[in-house]
């Protein structure tokens, strides 16, 4: 303030006496001199810190700009609340943890027939087959870990934990990220690509069960220990290629003392969008495999094992619609998969094997008629079609084609939890009809696992 | 056989050729990040949304037709923020792009350069979807957009460098009309100051920030959670005692709740755009805020 008002006195006496200057002392004049130009310098250092204070201010808002635009801004800025700087990143060694993401799931079943009794009339079927048990049931609960590794990979690891006090791996993969041109690898044990469900984990299946399809070509899920590659094409419309090779331990296929690939997929899909309002897929698949003594049992109790090669096709499809591509209140969904599968080897206690065409499919369709609301029904059947076997008799692969037909009503609180009721009449043996009531509750927590298409 | 493989082979290349065009390929999450990137891009780039106004931004899915977009998008222009947390990662796994992984050149999130609001200090899962990064909707506020353009206009001067000076160029002209809205806007919406209001899901913060209105009331219970007669009999007996002026809701979300609540306690139910497209004015960024400012005006009386 008192520099100012000496500045000032100093312009003044400078202006006002200009008549007087020559004959001042010259002396007098050096020392005004100096002392304007100390104030000036002053003065711009002062403005220089004030611009620099200004920038760093803005720096933190990181917003990089001019200083003139942060000045502009920076008087606007005080319309909204200044946000808190972010704390750095924790440095006790858990900030490089991997993200987890738990699943829980339970079910009441009431199931007219005797579970245990369960079969697929015509088929021979190896991993999980059947409603499951009556009574309450701690479904299969999932955890998963993922993150990514480097700059390169990520990682992921899902553990399936049984009601039986089992622990299973059910995916543990590592993906090469960041590859250009639409590739994406995979090596590990994953969830196969091929169909439309298998890739996807039970707990968003639509339904309590798989697809009758499902669990007489794959047991489940086909998973496979191998390698995937897949492509998608650069167009406009989406085209994705796909190939898998495994060592094909998992149903149809069982592990075998052999080098290479013993079992290969390849899937090819497309798919798009109809107005803002729909959308859809669908894919073909091809899988092949190998068993080496895969048994099965007959209805006597005895067992026989088959040693060949299966090949299934899958077609699968799917279409959604929400009004305006909003689907907070409304939203349909339908889906449908054909699987047409050929085995040939050898029974072992029956000569040459051929199964024919089998053939099954499903279709269902999800209505969610009021936000975190849906109900569902879903078709099922299968034709075991005529096998040709060289002697004996095998009355559990006679031909015949089971069928189911279930009916869903589920309730979302939120994108977390889930709570369904199912009803399903299952005819999958000759004469015998099971009335199935199911109830379930699906529950996700942690991390926030993003769902694909 | 070989007449198949040939064909097979002469269209795989024909495939590999398309995309042959000149400057940006640019995919935004939200459609007011798509309009901004055209502002600046002008004819350089072709720019798309993943979602429109009528889609609730939380909730879409990694479709076929975003796979394809985003495997040949050279930058994706995103909020961030966890808003898109339920689909972007997969979608960016699936599209096989390394460009536009994040981390990369190519992954913008316009989140990173605003000051944030309704940062939690604690984040729950029984307090509904919060976002621990703080809340992501902050395109209603106008400096936010300014700030984002400043990045952005840097951004793709660097994956462009051949159009950078065609870019900085079109930027200084768009921040100089839009300082120029932002006078009139602020002129226009002086009335608004100190108005209360309801909103269905705290999605307008930014905008009552902006102009000084206040909240008292949400139709949603906690954020994503669907409102519920429970929740809005409470509200409704509380607007009693502090009365509102309006219930806001934005283009995407369900009429029911605010029609419900504006009959009763007898105030306007507003559906602002929220992003552009939102509504027949709302065509770009200055269509957005004039018929925001305008409707929020045109409830008041």
């Amino acid at each position: 303030m008192l520099k100012k008002t000496a500045l000032a006195a100093a312009i003044a006496a400078t202006c006002a006496s200009p008549l007087h200057a020559y004959a001042a002392d010259s002396r007098e004049l050096t020392e005004i001199r100096e002392q304007i130009r100390q104030m000036k310098n002053d003065y711009e250092s002062r403005i220089q810190a004030l611009e620099k204070r200004l920038a760093e201010a803005h720096s933190q808002q990181k917003v990089p700009a001019t200083p003139t635009a942060a000045a502009s801004q920076l008087v606007e800025i005080p319309a909204i609340a200044v946000a808190p700087v972010p704390a750095a990143a924790a440095s006790n060694g858990n900030g490089f943890n991997p993200a987890i993401s738990l699943i829980l799931g339970g079910t009441y079943a009431h199931l007219k027939q005797d579970p245990t009794q369960y079969r697929l009339q015509g088929f021979m079927t190896g991993g999980e087959v059947g409603p499951g048990s009556r009574s309450f049931n701690l479904g299969e609960s999932e955890l998963t870990f993922s993150a990514n590794i480097d700059h390169i990979f990520s990682g992921q690891l899902t553990f399936a934990l049984g009601s039986d006090n089992s622990a299973s791996v059910e995916e543990a993969f590592v993906q090469a990220k960041g590859l250009a041109g639409g590739t994406n690898l995979k090596a590990g044990r994953f969830l196969s690509g091929i169909g439309y469900m298998n890739s996807q984990h039970a707990h968003t299946w639509d339904f309590v069960d798989a697809p009758l399809a499902y669990q007489a070509f794959f047991g489940g899920q086909y998973k496979q220990d191998g390698l995937q590659a897949k492509w998608i094409a650069p167009t406009d419309t989406y085209v994705e290629i796909g190939a898998e090779i495994g060592n094909g331990g998992s149903f149809p296929g069982t592990t075998r003392n052999k080098n290479g690939a013993n079992a290969a997929a390849m899937f090819a899909r497309t798919g798009g969008d109809i107005g803002t309002s729909s959308s859809w897929r669908a894919g073909i698949s091809y899988l092949r495999t190998r068993a080496e003594d895969r048994v099965h049992t007959e209805l006597d109790g005895s067992e026989f094992a088959f040693s060949g090669r299966s090949s299934l096709w899958v077609a699968d499809a799917v279409y959604k619609w929400a009004p305006g591509g909003n689907a907070s209140s409304t939203s349909l969904k339908l889906q449908g998969e054909y699987f047409r599968q050929k085995e040939n080897g050898a029974l072992d206690s029956g000569g040459n094997y051929r199964s024919g065409a089998q053939s099954g499919w499903y279709v269902q369709g999800v209505y969610q008629f009021m936000p975190n609301w849906r109900t569902g029904l879903r078709h099922d059947r299968l034709h075991s079609g005529t096998p040709t076997i060289e002697s004996g008799s095998f009355p559990s692969l006679a031909p015949y084609s089971p069928q189911r037909t279930s009916w869903m009503l589920d309730y979302s609180p939120s994108e977390f939890s889930r709570i369904r009721l199912q009803l399903a009449q299952d005819k999958s043996r000759p004469g015998i009809t099971d009335n199935q009531i199911f109830l379930q509750y699906l529950m996700s927590l942690g991390a926030h696992g993003a769902h694909s298409y | 056989m070989k007449r198949i493989l040939h064909t097979i082979l002469l269209t795989l290349a024909a495939l590999l050729m398309a995309p042959a065009h000149a400057g940006l390929n640019i995919l935004a999450c939200e459609p007011e990040w798509s309009a901004l990137a055209l502002e600046i891009g002008g004819s350089k780039v072709k720019a798309s949304s993943a979602t429109t106004a009528f889609q609730d931004p939380h909730k879409i899915e990694a479709r076929p037709s975003l796979i394809a977009r985003a495997r040949n998008a050279d930058l994706l222009v995103c909020t961030g923020l966890e808003l898109e947390a339920g689909w972007l990662p997969v979608l960016l796994q699936q599209s096989g792009n390394g460009k536009i992984a994040p981390g990369q050149p190519g992954h913008f999130e316009a989140g990173q350069y605003v000051n944030k609001l309704d940062i939690p200090a604690s984040v729950d899962r029984s307090q509904g979807d919060v976002h621990a990064a703080g809340n992501p909707h902050i395109q209603l506020n106008p400096y936010n957009i300014g700030h984002v353009a400043h990045a952005l206009v840097q951004r793709m001067a660097e994956l462009d460098p051949a159009n950078a000076h065609y870019y900085r160029t079109r930027h200084r002209d768009f921040a100089a009309r839009w300082q120029a809205a932002i006078r009139k806007w602020e002129q226009q919406a002086a009335p608004l100051r100190g108005i209360a209001i309801v909103e269905h899901h705290k999605n307008m913060e930014y905008l009552l920030h902006w102009l000084g209105m206040v909240e008292v009331g949400t139709l949603e219970p906690k954020p994503g959670v669907e409102p519920g007669v429970a929740h809005l009999s409470k509200l409704l007996r509380q607007l009693q005692h502090r009365p509102a002026k309006m219930v806001l809701r934005s283009a995407y979300q369900d009429s029911r709740a605010s029609r419900w609540l504006a009959e009763r306690a007898k105030i306007p139910a507003v559906i602002l755009p929220f992003t552009v497209g939102g509504n027949d004015q709302a065509k770009d960024l200055f269509g957005l805020f004039d018929s925001t400012v305008q409707m929020l005006l045109g409830a008041r009386k």
